[in-house]
């Protein structure tokens, strides 16, 4: 086995808000080898994001990053210092986010945000950095780059806009590649050439990809592992084969079985009842356990991590059989 | 006979053009007399709908093709640049006026954002009590029980009426919106999107709702959505939509396993699926055109596999190419 590019290992990302601690990301750990994609799969407000900015080291007040270390190559980038953190964001690790104006400055032209991306971090010439750009945007399918080069974000549909803050992602070519939904905002056809275009550089290049998602059917099609997260915290990791076919944890077991696909046309869809918990001040437990049809008395304590079974991981009392 | 009686709603060669309004600084530009004209967008091409009662018809589409605009066409919501409505068979523009309004109340939209939809200030008694109560459907003093009954209905308890929507999670705001839209007894839904901005485990609760409720209240759907999982669940029939126009229409078990429109091929190619694993996605040329200059002929042939000289100059008609399944491509005249 290779050695990964990535390992986080026991994050905790906390918010302290007037109201309260919000313990928006609880011991996670995970890592993804290189040329792999991690799916990190989860509903609104699990800590997906959260997790991402961690990485990137984008966590702002009232936010910090209250334990864990994150290991890119070895190095632990929570111990750098400020401006050794900037030199390896949007150089060694770059993150896609969902909407792409995130990455694009609206009133700066194309060529100049990438000419900018690329001397941030390399002593090239402008020409040089020009054609970097250039070759950069042919590669996510951008037909007539040179044009486009010249134009403003506003010029482009939204597919195309997010293409290019791919090819901005891309530049440098770093190790880890963070995807935060980018593709939800898009249409299945364009989703689908945005994937191809990731795909195809994840083998090619050896990059590392994180790709956040809700959506199983799409993490289905694109990962090789899969981590579901709840309540800010990792509930099951495994291969993407060993997680859809054979979930462990009731909630995993009960998102697929809430797959229109896996239910018969126009009956009832199997449906997991209850709401997603409060992260403000949590009650101890298993924060699943309101909505578990498994649960018992065991489950007012905290679930520890466990291995049933080789590669595969599960934070629960009483997982479905491996 | 089912197949001869009318459709519940009906819409022939609808059709709704936008003027784009130019922005500043296209203004800016015609006052130093550049060529800047205010453009036209075919929002909606001459279509063709009919829902019958008791059905539910899905109608997908990518972003901007006109589903949002063709599902306010049929309510009437949208003054319609040509063509006509029909309520059983019978046109409604030369209708009465207290005709007209009382055909509004058989009709409601559920839209996509539950909290965008509904009053903030308000509380939920009256978001889902008022309506009835201003039509004459029921007395002031019945508001609050006739409320709570309806909450009851979309798995909401009573003792939420005095609660603002702010309050309430995504899931129960999308309920207190379908509470709002049945509080007025309507036959037909159209629902924009209704789960799309719902959490996953969420959706299925209020995918079930809407089954739920078509029965229990013998309702017709116009169900727009992009989720094609979620179509093929719940409708009877499907509209394909590509800029504007429908390229195909067919019974859901002929689309999903018989598609005939090349685009309608292409999307479900594209629609993830639990079952397909390290799929490998196939590069799909060229952008979804402006519906400011869409392509002549077929709207499709920039982007269509299939393409041919007839399709970049003739616009294919819809035209039943199985029973029931009707498709808009010149292929189906090729076929030896
Ligand atoms: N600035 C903040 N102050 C307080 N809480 C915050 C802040 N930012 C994020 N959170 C909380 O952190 C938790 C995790 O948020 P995160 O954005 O990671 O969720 P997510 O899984 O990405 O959800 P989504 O699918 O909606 O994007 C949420 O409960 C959120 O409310
Ligand atoms: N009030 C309006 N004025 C001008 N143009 C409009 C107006 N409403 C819609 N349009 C345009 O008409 C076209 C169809 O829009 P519509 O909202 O019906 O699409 P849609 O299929 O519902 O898209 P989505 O999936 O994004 O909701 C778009 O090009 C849109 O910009
Ligand atoms: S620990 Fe208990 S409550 Fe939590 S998922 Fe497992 S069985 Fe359910
Ligand atoms: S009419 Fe021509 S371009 Fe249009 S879908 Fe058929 S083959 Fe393709
Ligand atoms: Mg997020
Ligand atoms: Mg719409």
């Amino acid at each position: 086995m290779s050695e990964p590019a990535l390992r986080v290992e026991k994050l905790s990302t906390h918010f302290f808000t007037r109201q309260g601690v919000v313990k928006a990301v609880e011991d996670v750990s995970f890592s993804v080898a290189p040329g792999k994609i991690l799916g990190l799969v989860g509903e609104s407000g699990s800590g997906k994001s959260m997790t991402g900015f961690s990485i990137m080291g984008l966590i702002d007040a009232p936010g910090r990053v209250v334990a864990g270390r994150i290991l890119l190559g070895g190095r632990d980038l929570l111990a750098l210092a400020p401006e050794a953190m900037r030199q390896i964001r949007g150089n060694r690790i770059a993150m896609i986010f969902q909407d792409p104006m995130m990455t694009l400055n609206p009133v700066l032209r194309i060529d100049t945000q990438m000419v900018e991306a690329i001397h941030a971090h390399a002593a090239v010439s402008r020409a040089a950095a020009r054609a970097r750009a250039r070759e950069a945007l042919a590669r996510v399918g951008i037909p007539a780059p040179d044009e486009r080069l010249s134009a403003y974000p506003h010029q482009f549909s939204g597919g195309m806009r997010q293409r290019v803050a791919i090819a901005i992602a891309l530049l440098n070519q770093p190790e880890l590649i963070i995807a935060d939904e980018p593709t939800t905002a898009l249409d299945v056809t364009i989703q689908g050439q945005i994937l191809f275009e990731l795909q195809q550089l994840a083998r090619a290049s050896g990059t590392a990809l994180i790709w956040i998602s809700h959506d199983l059917s799409l993490m289905a099609g694109l990962a090789d592992a899969i981590s579901v997260m709840y309540a800010g915290r990792i509930v099951e990791h495994g291969s993407v084969d060993a997680v859809l076919d054979a979930p462990l944890h009731p909630y995993t077991q009960g998102l697929i079985a809430s797959v229109p696909s896996r239910n018969r046309r126009g009956e009832p869809l199997h449906q997991i009842p209850g709401m997603t918990p409060s992260l403000l001040e949590p009650a101890p437990g298993c924060a699943f356990r309101e909505r578990c049809s498994r649960a018992d008395g065991a489950c007012a304590a905290d679930p520890p991590m466990s291995s049933p079974a080789a590669g595969r991981q599960v934070r629960c009392f009483h997982p479905l059989p491996a | 006979m089912s197949a001869l009686r009318a459709p519940l709603l009906e819409l022939r060669g609808a059709s709704k053009r936008f003027v784009k309004a130019l922005d500043a600084a296209a203004r800016i530009a015609r006052l130093l007399g550049a060529q800047a004209v205010e453009e036209i967008v075919h929002a909606v091409d001459r279509v063709d709908l009919a829902v019958h009662s008791g059905e539910v018809v899905g109608l997908v589409g990518e972003s901007g093709c006109g589903k949002s605009t063709l599902g306010r066409l049929a309510l009437g919501l949208l003054e319609p640049t040509a063509g006509t409505r029909l309520w059983r068979g019978e046109e409604i523009a030369p209708m009465a006026a207290s005709q007209q309004r009382a055909l509004r109340l058989k009709m409601q939209m559920v839209f996509q954002d539950p909290y965008a939809s509904l009053n903030p200030r308000m509380r939920v008694a009256d978001i889902v009590g008022e309506a009835p109560v201003v039509h004459g459907l029921i007395d002031a003093r019945e508001r609050e029980a006739y409320a709570a009954q309806l909450l009851a209905r979309v798995g909401l308890d009573a003792t939420l009426l005095g609660r603002y929507p702010h309050q309430f999670s995504g899931g129960q705001r999308a309920r207190i919106g379908i509470a709002r839209a049945l509080a007025v007894k309507p036959e037909f839904l159209v629902c924009d999107e209704p789960v799309a901005a719902l959490d996953v485990s969420i959706q299925a609760q209020v995918l079930n709702l809407f089954i739920r409720l078509r029965e229990e209240f013998a309702l017709s759907y116009l169900f727009i959505s992009h989720d094609l999982g979620v179509v093929q669940h719940l409708s009877d029939r499907v509209l394909i939509m590509y800029l504007g126009r429908v390229v195909e229409a067919a019974p859901v078990a002929e689309i999903y396993a018989r598609a005939n429109h090349p685009y309608t091929q292409a999307l479900l190619a594209e629609v993830p699926r639990l079952e397909s694993r390290r799929k490998r996605y196939a590069a799909i040329k060229g952008e979804i055109p402006s519906p400011l200059a869409p392509p002549p002929g077929c709207h499709f042939h920039p982007r269509c596999p299939q393409a041919f000289a007839r399709c970049r100059i003739d616009q294919p008609r819809l035209r039943e190419v199985a029973p029931l399944q009707f498709s808009a491509c010149h292929l189906n005249d090729r076929v030896s």
